[in-house]
């Protein structure tokens, strides 16, 4: 259902500040979502100051070096520092991204920081992305053919491995489902982009044989149909891929079967 | 710790998501739509006020002259402009076009100015046959 306004145990209070050391030059504030599901209280956002001067060019520079030098209990995910792996995305300057990828100087004024939108915080930036998972387990995301496996690899030509560029780039990191007001508000039954897209991604695929099986599992109001467009999701994607593409291509292999 | 109390992360747009020409032209096309849906009973009324006899017609011309019924008007017309043209850019969508984010950017800007120069289109004739 719609909503605009968060239950009362989300709201967000106002929080500690650490300032920056004495002599640094240029400071830069970073305010942060935090939550101590030890605490059983609200969120907070603090504000953590950094010297730029003694800080890496990455907002994911910046979070490490709070999280090594001034406040150890700040919690996020993170891993390869370098956009492939997905793990360190977050709502930064209020939009979805991966804080690897973000450049520190691209933020005007105090860089704020949540978790990634409308989900259950787990800590801090860590959302719970159980739902996402299961969501994407829902939709098969492995080959499927009745023909026996051959000796060799299941060839395709040069055209049919094409399809699939825009699709295998994806590294679920779910910047993308977390951007859209249509998943905000009934995630619990749309597949939102990211899911989609890798439905597309299996549909796509000439090597698969159940595409039939595939579309019949989407053909549904709210599991596919919830997409209207709003493309949230291709603005925000920090691999430049295009969900909203790769949605319309499902809802035209639909129309195209009838 | 059950999930069950874990807080929801913030996500309302404005203040939390940026507002994007994205979103505020998919926002609009709703909120238009429901604004048109609004206006249907008016124009029934206006009809029904026509067919009925001068009295009736009266009132109607009354309301529609009125500063808000002006006002409504405008919007009604911008409303119907607005949602006539992004409608055709879902169109285009729904045929598998315009995806490209630059090319989405560059339809979404045509909508709202076609919207706005056909409003202004609309009443400058309106104007000019009532003479």
């Amino acid at each position: 259902m719609v909503e605009f306004t968060l239950p009362a145990n989300s709201k967000v209070r106002a929080g500690k500040t650490f300032k920056a050391p004495a002599g640094a030059k240029r400071v830069k504030a970073f305010k942060i979502y935090r939550w101590d599901p030890d605490a059983g209280a609200n969120p907070r956002l603090d504000t953590y100051e950094v010297d730029l001067d003694a800080c890496g060019p990455m907002v994911l520079d910046a979070l490490i070096k709070i999280k090594n030098e001034v406040d150890t209990t700040l919690t996020f995910r993170r891993s390869c520092r370098e956009g492939v792996c997905g793990s360190c995305a977050m709502n930064i300057a209020g939009t979805n991204t991966l804080a690897c990828l973000k450049y520190i100087d691209e933020v005007k004024g105090d860089v704020r920081i949540y978790p990634l939108p409308h989900l259950p915080v787990v800590k801090d930036l860590v959302p719970d992305l159980t739902h996402v998972y299961a969501q994407y387990q829902s939709i098969k995301p492995w080959l499927q053919a009745e023909t026996p496996a051959p000796d060799r690899e299941r060839v395709q030509s040069v055209d049919e491995r094409a399809r699939l560029d825009g699709l295998w780039e994806c590294i679920l990191c779910f910047c993308c489902s977390t951007s859209c007001p249509s998943y905000w508000w009934n995630g619990d039954r749309y597949l939102g982009p990211a899911i989609l897209l890798q439905a597309y991604r299996w549909l796509a695929d000439s090597r698969d044989e159940k595409t039939g099986e595939r579309l019949d599992a989407l053909e549904d109001p709210f599991r596919l149909y919830r997409c209207h467009t709003i493309m949230n999701c291709t603005k925000t994607c920090p691999k430049g891929l295009n969900p909203a593409k790769a949605i319309a291509e499902i809802k035209k292999m639909l129309v195209a079967r009838r | 710790m059950t999930p069950a109390e874990r807080p929801l992360s913030p996500f309302q747009l404005g203040t939390i998501y940026k507002l994007q020409l994205t979103s505020m032209l998919s926002l609009n096309h709703r909120a238009t739509g429901i604004f048109l849906s609004v206006g249907s009973p008016f124009l029934v009324w206006w009809l029904v006020a026509a067919a009925t006899g001068d009295h009736a017609f009266a009132a109607a011309r009354w309301f529609f002259g009125s500063w808000l019924g002006l006002l409504m008007l405008l919007g009604w017309t911008f409303s119907f402009f607005y949602h006539l043209c992004n409608g055709i850019r879902h169109l285009v969508w729904d045929a598998g076009y315009g995806f490209e984010l630059r090319t989405a950017y560059a339809s979404g800007w045509t909508v709202v100015a076609a919207s706005g120069a056909l409003t202004v289109i609309a009443y400058a004739a309106g104007l000019l046959v009532r003479g």
